[in-house]
């Protein structure tokens, strides 16, 4: 294959991949890695390398309106962003470590785990009494609602921090988001709206992706030739799936969707035991 | 929040408002530069079959240095000129954070200038820490 056709291929594959990402909120980069991997027989370093860009792309791409809008807790984002990169370059640190099969299977875990966050119900109450902690850090805000002004308030700081420490380090070895491990901390272990965790959650993924793709850089793991087509083509591709949310229900297409990543998440668990990678 | 009632003092809107657009523009010129080096790219090695990528080899000196980045971009490397981009890219959300701390600072938020100065930290670490292994 010349690179020209391999080009034009990855950028179309890259651009359903951010759409994917975009429309299951799962986010830009879990789709590359199969997609590189599985597709394209690339080495998972490689793939890992250009999934964290796709990351770092998307969530600095979409985060813009929702911090606009007031959404955003970015107090809170900055608090456990300390938790956050310190897992991620931990994570980076171990990741030298750890065998490709094994980094594969945990990604398809972790995938699985993703597809049935993405279908919970989702918490929406606002608490009206806070922990000690989060009046001590301010965490504590309002966002705008349909129905005006909603104050919350949150609880169970300690052990949110410590699930983000968590997701920093998958963040750091396998090179994702992992928007939904730091959405079940928010969401369901400090009781916030979905819609602020959601966002929060997005706008720190950015700064969790760049903390060890400073360091995978300096690795090599990020390759020009592979980088370019993934990052214009999951752009384009979260843009469009932005637009299209607006527009319709996602409903049925998080349920297709969420059916494709599990066969996607079985196959790489499979090829990982198999020792594939 | 506090300065509510002084008309010079800075709120989270405008917070908001400069860490949003500074996060837009960094996405937009990391993919125009991306996209620059790519056309480069495909225009001088286009014709070429595809490296081993199935093979990790990691890079040479020139892709993973900022001095090589730039020695390279400058002499109008394709190549380079892509790892410009990714650099620009990465460096974004780095740059929130640096304006996070300019606005906390003008906010007089002396519990959260400490805290963006600890994830600056880690983040200084993982970049000149040595610890690509």
């Amino acid at each position: 294959m010349t690179i020209f056709l391999f080009s034009i291929i990855l950028l179309i594959g890259a651009y359903f991949a951010g759409l994917l990402g975009s429309l299951t909120g799962l986010g830009g980069g879990v789709i590359v890695i199969p997609l590189l991997t599985l597709v394209f027989g690339v080495d998972i370093r490689y793939a890992i390398g250009a999934a964290l860009l796709a990351s770092i792309a998307t969530s600095s791409g979409s985060a813009t309106a929702y911090v606009k809008e007031g959404i955003t807790n970015i107090r809170l984002g900055m608090f456990l962003e300390i938790a956050t990169t310190i897992g991620a370059v931990g994570g980076a640190l171990i990741a030298v470590y750890t065998p490709t099969n094994t980094i594969a299977i945990l990604f398809g875990v972790i995938l699985l785990f993703s597809a049935a966050m993405t279908l919970r119900k989702k918490n929406e109450a606002a608490l009206t009494e806070g922990s000690k902690l989060s009046y001590l850090l301010k965490l504590n805000s309002s966002y705008p609602t349909k129905e005006g002004i909603v104050q919350y308030k949150l609880k169970n700081i300690g052990g949110g921090f410590s699930i983000m420490a968590f997701a920093g380090v998958i963040s750091g070895l396998l090179g994702i988001g992992s928007g939904a491990l730091k959405v079940l901390a928010m969401d369901t272990v400090m009781r916030i709206p979905f819609k602020v965790s959601t966002t929060t959650s997005n706008f720190m993924i950015g700064v969790t992706a760049a903390a060890s793709a400073v360091v995978y850089l300096q690795r090599g793991y990020m390759d020009p030739g592979i980088a370019f087509p993934v990052i214009l083509g999951v752009l384009g591709g979260a843009i469009t799936g932005s637009k299209l949310l607006t527009r319709m229900n996602t409903r049925v297409l998080k349920i297709i969707f969420c059916t494709a990543i599990v066969f996607i998440a079985t196959e790489m668990i499979y090829n990982g035991i198999q020792h594939h990678f | 929040m506090k300065n509510i009632d002084s008309k010079t003092a800075w709120n989270d809107g405008d917070v908001q408002s400069i860490v949003g657009r500074l996060l837009r523009y960094g996405v937009v010129t990391a993919s125009v530069v991306a996209f620059l080096g790519g056309i480069a790219y495909l225009i001088h090695h286009g014709k070429n079959a595809i490296p081993d990528y199935g093979h990790f080899v990691g890079q040479e000196e020139a892709f993973i240095t900022i001095k090589g980045i730039f020695h390279g971009a400058l002499n109008l490397e394709p190549t380079e000129i892509i790892q410009l981009g990714i650099l620009i890219l990465v460096a974004t959300p780095i740059l929130r954070v640096l304006s996070s701390l300019v606005a906390f600072t003008l906010e007089k938020d002396r519990l959260y200038i400490c805290i963006t100065l600890i994830v600056l930290c880690i983040i200084m670490v993982s970049i000149f820490g040595g610890i690509k292994g």
